[in-house]
């Protein structure tokens, strides 16, 4: 099984989420993770879909999302490409571990952004191997909340998505 | 347009009624409706309308707009809800069908400003007739219905198509050069896109055999020498012996659907398949395809035709007719309900247009009714939907004006039968060729086959005398129980102008055959039934 990130440009309208996750749901696509936000342009949001299958898969996915009305744009993203994710974790803290868990932080260049007697809430963005990693340092003190937004992703170079051909253009 | 009014669409009822150009059928059931509408998209090719009303009135459409979508007809379903005020609070007959029916449309929306509803109107009627057809709905909101917004006439834009360019064709001319043993595959699309001709062209270029599905019946002429019928689960021995034994298979328009290619991994082991589609994510979807081509059958065609060069009496061809013919001689239509549809086709009018339902009568009349021109058989292929028939056939007479012959079964008909009051209240030349044989016969042939004999829920006692219903309807009911009854009933029907219903008397123990089991490759074909 291997793991896809695709992104894909989509009507700014109510019920377009409704209408990819049940797309998903009826074709058995089996999803990583997916997240949505604005973009430049006011009429179109932007998906990112971290999708596990193999080639196969990938091509029905991209091929049956491109067909819906509200799907503009689509394109895997490549190896290459800039992904990252933002992770905020809860973790347990008292005197004794709060200068490890400040250590830990400084290495993974994790942001501090709110302290408490009880608790240290921590912030890092960077590659889903990298929180992935930073997680697991934090495991041993108790983490109490966890919160990731799922891979955002970009290419490299001057190649936008808005260049890409849209099916309802080809056909 | 078809369709029944209601609480959450009075205010399009009243604009109807005032405006008094649009003809409009009710209908007995919205579902009935929603077929109609089907059957009158499918015979003319143009956008089938169906309207109804709020929460029960859209859910009873469901069936027919998943119909619809799976044979790609271009439909557009309107459907009331409740006024803004009321929505969300689980008012009275409100149901989310913008939610219901996202996996079974094209399109859909939910409008709730007057000022984009011309907007919405103009792109669900360009969306549902181009590219891959398919069904579209539009939930107005009862509020936005009796607004007032500013509304600016525009002239409908008509959807062009685009044509396929010679070098996405290249790869397809080369293998069609080599190939031996090719195997044209008609589907649906080459219906949706109007090819015919350039089917007809094909394959007489290329002295090829042709098969078609189910769907695609009617885009090639059944009396041409070339044809060799269905292909498929229930399709012809020759068929399905030439499809193993061929080359090159190029499909048109279709989907290789798990009734046509029963056993994906064999059915194109060692072939070339040539795909052409108009939908992109069909391209090896089921089938790799060797060369795919995404475009418009019809226009494909126009310029793959001219690249291929002309054979003449290619073996494969000549043997081909050969077995088709041999076939034909075995085949003494061994039952009853067979020499009906014979016999049918022999007299029926001119132009007659074919409907059926789902089951065993389906089979026998893709089989045993030879469907010469396009637009002129409806059926439902993909969904299956029993009682489909009646409705569909209510469409496709009211949308030409031509004689109908909807070919049913008891169990299929008597899903939808209240449609024959509509029927009759439209005067509509329909003949209803009832397959009678008090059972659930397809559903009973794999209990014969897979379950040993173990008839559960499908020797059905009913007791309905099916003329005395038709006639309580104001239609005429005949009998056919031998084959002396068969032409005299159907000279009467084809006489008559009004509903017939021809309660066709068959055993109950009649099977479709050949057959070839799901999942099986195409040599383990049974032609023959053998008691066990």
């Amino acid at each position: 099984m291997n793991q896809y990130t695709i992104s894909a440009l989509v009507s700014n309208k109510s019920g377009v989420l409704t209408r990819v996750a049940a797309l998903f749901a009826r074709r058995g696509y089996n999803i990583e993770s997916l997240s949505v936000c604005k973009t430049e342009n006011d009429a179109l949001s932007r998906m990112t879909i971290v999708l596990n299958g193999d080639d196969y898969i990938l091509g029905q996915m991209m091929k049956q999302m491109d067909k819906l009305i509200d799907v503009k744009k689509i394109r895997e993203v490549e190896h290459d490409a800039v992904c990252r994710e933002l992770l905020l974790a809860k973790v347990r803290t008292d005197a004794a571990t709060r200068s490890q868990i400040l250590e830990i932080s400084q290495i993974f260049r994790a942001k501090v952004v709110d302290v408490s007697p009880e608790a240290t809430i921590l912030e890092l963005t960077g590659k889903s191997s990298k929180l992935d990693g930073f997680v697991t340092m934090l495991m041993p003190y108790g983490v109490m909340e966890l919160a990731r937004t799922g891979v955002t992703a970009i290419s490299r170079g001057k190649n936008c998505i808005k260049d890409e051909t849209d099916y309802k253009e080809k056909i | 347009m078809f369709g029944y009014p209601g609480g959450t669409v009075l205010d399009i009822y009243d604009a109807l009624y005032r405006d008094g150009t649009i003809e409009h059928v009710i209908t007995s059931h919205e579902q009935g409706a929603a077929h109609a509408a089907d059957g009158w998209a499918r015979v003319t090719g143009k956008t089938g309308v169906v309207i109804a009303t709020s929460g029960p009135g859209a859910t009873n459409l469901v069936t027919g707009i998943a119909t619809a979508y799976m044979d790609s007809v271009p439909l557009v379903a309107i459907t009331g809800n409740v006024g803004a005020s009321l929505l969300g609070r689980d008012s009275f007959q409100e149901v989310d069908i913008f939610g219901i029916t996202l996996p079974i449309t094209k399109h859909n929306y939910i409008v709730k400003d007057a000022s984009e509803l011309a907007g919405v109107v103009r792109e669900a009627f360009r969306i549902a007739n181009s590219g891959r057809r398919g069904p579209v709905l539009i939930d107005i909101l009862k509020n936005v219905q009796s607004a007032e917004a500013e509304y600016e006439p525009q002239k409908p834009v008509p959807v062009r198509r685009k044509s396929v360019p010679a070098r996405a064709l290249e790869g397809a001319a080369a293998a069609l050069a080599k190939a031996e043993r090719p195997v044209i595959m008609a589907g649906g699309g080459a219906i949706a896109s109007e090819a015919s001709k350039e089917v007809l062209a094909l394959a007489e270029k290329l002295d090829a055999p042709v098969v078609s599905t189910l769907m695609g019946l009617g885009a090639f002429p059944a009396s041409h020498p070339l044809f060799m019928g269905m292909v498929g689960m229930h399709g012809t021995a020759t068929a399905a012996r030439l499809c193993m034994e061929s080359d090159c298979i190029v499909a048109l328009g279709a989907r290789f659907s798990d009734r046509v290619a029963l056993n994906r991994e064999k059915f194109a082991q060692g072939k070339t398949v040539i795909h052409i589609d108009i939908d992109e994510a069909e391209i090896d979807k089921n089938i790799n395809a060797t060369h795919a081509v995404l475009g418009d059958v019809k226009e494909a065609l126009s310029t793959l035709i001219p690249m291929l060069k002309e054979r003449k009496a290619r073996p494969f061809a000549e043997e081909a007719k050969k077995l088709r013919a041999e076939e034909r001689a075995k085949d003494n239509a061994p039952e009853l309900g067979h020499r009906v549809l014979i016999e049918a086709a022999k007299h029926a009018p001119k132009d007659v247009i074919v409907v059926t339902d789902v089951g065993q009568h389906q089979m026998w009349t893709a089989q045993y009714f030879p469907i010469e021109k396009p637009r002129t058989l409806c059926t439902s292929g993909g969904l299956g939907t029993m009682g489909y028939g009646l409705g569909a056939a209510i469409g496709a007479a009211k949308a030409t004006g031509k004689h109908v012959i909807l070919v049913t079964g008891d169990g299929c008909f008597n899903m939808n039968l209240n449609e024959l009051s509509t029927a009759v209240t439209e005067e509509l030349p329909i003949t209803i060729l009832l397959m009678n044989n008090r059972a659930l016969g397809m559903v009973r042939q794999w209990q014969k086959l897979f379950y040993g004999n173990r008839f559960s829920q499908t020797n059905v006692r009913k007791k309905t005398d099916y003329v005395k219903f038709a006639e309580s309807f104001g239609a005429t009911g005949l009998v056919v129980e031998k084959d002396e009854d068969i032409v005299p009933a159907l000279t009467t029907a084809f006489a008559t102008k009004t509903p017939v219903l021809i309660d066709c008397r068959i055993s109950n123990d009649e099977n479709v055959l050949p057959m070839i089991r799901p999942g099986a490759t195409y040599d383990t074909i049974i032609t023959k039934w053998e008691e066990k």
